[in-house]
């Protein structure tokens, strides 16, 4: 059980990207695209998710441990601080830029389509240079502590 | 507003968000999709086989769906490939000196109620939202 539920939880989270169309580039950048030809079907995905993520995880938080698990992984930060705004802001503008997030750009990869690849390859690049950078820095170690567990 | 479509936004929307809560509630992780990534790249030796059972799963959906007959058309993007490499690092940059995206900060850390989560959804909204505004009607792209 331990593969076999995040298998299907991969599997259904791909069919709300696949039904709900954001699976699609141009849906996502009409979504975006404020003063054009609006589509507002992203905030409709969201609200619709919030509507069940919301009340499931209050039902995480009451039970002491996962079915399947030892304990529950959450993030261990809670303030608002720059790396959280600056990465933020990156990762807005290059969403902005092809209307690709993460999870709709791994889900394409099986369509083998040249530019999926080519985004796919460079967001790697781009976490493991951050990882890099990370690692690299005087406060680093110290950074690594106060941070505690990563978030999502 | 011809374009759009909120049944299956709502539907799609509602199975995001009960994956999210059965990975919570089945193993304890967050469903957040640049995490479970960056967490096969790197070296060192925590547990990567829910991440790849996961993003199988993810990925043989669309497979599953071309089997049945709904088949997913090509997704549309942009023809140079520079430009699709400068996006690609800087979502990867960002979202892990931000600690999530969409799903991780977006669905899952809202519904954590994490003020953390609201303020990154905000400001990556709001830089998406700008640079579509630059891109598609100040530079005319």
């Amino acid at each position: 059980m331990r593969i076999i539920a995040p298998l299907l939880c991969g599997l259904i989270f791909g069919a709300g990207l696949l039904i709900s169309g954001m699976v699609q580039p141009a849906k996502v950048l009409a979504f975006l695209d404020i003063f054009g030809a609006w589509d507002p079907s992203l905030a409709v995905v969201m609200a619709a998710a919030l509507a069940v993520s919301v009340p499931g995880f209050r039902l995480a938080d009451r039970g002491a441990r996962p079915w399947f698990a030892g304990q529950y992984f959450r993030p261990g930060k809670s303030g608002i601080d720059l790396p959280l705004v600056a990465g933020a802001a990156l990762f807005g503008i290059g969403w902005g830029l092809v209307g690709l997030c993460p999870g709709p750009a791994l889900e394409s990869i099986a369509s083998l389509s040249p530019g999926i690849i080519v985004f796919v390859g460079a967001m790697a690049a781009g976490m493991m240079a951050h990882d890099v950078w990370q690692q690299r820095r005087p406060n680093a170690q110290r950074d690594r502590q106060l941070a505690g567990a990563t978030d999502g | 507003m011809d374009n759009f479509t909120p049944v299956s936004a709502a539907i799609g929307g509602a199975l995001i968000g009960l994956s999210a809560v059965l990975l919570m509630l089945s193993t304890g992780r967050i469903a957040g999709i640049s995490g479970i990534f960056a967490g096969l790249l790197n070296v060192r030796g925590e547990d990567k086989s829910w991440r790849i059972a996961f993003l199988a799963g993810l990925i043989l959906a669309p497979v599953l769906a071309g089997l049945i007959g709904y088949g997913m058309a090509q997704p549309a993007l942009p023809s140079n490939w520079t430009f699709i490499a400068v996006a690609g690092l800087l979502v990867g940059f960002g979202t892990r000196l931000g600690g999530g995206c969409t799903s991780g900060h977006g669905i899952c850390g809202i519904a954590g109620l994490s003020p953390r989560s609201v303020a990154a959804t905000v400001i990556f909204m709001v830089m998406a939202i700008v640079t579509v505004a630059v891109t598609r009607h100040v530079l005319g792209g």
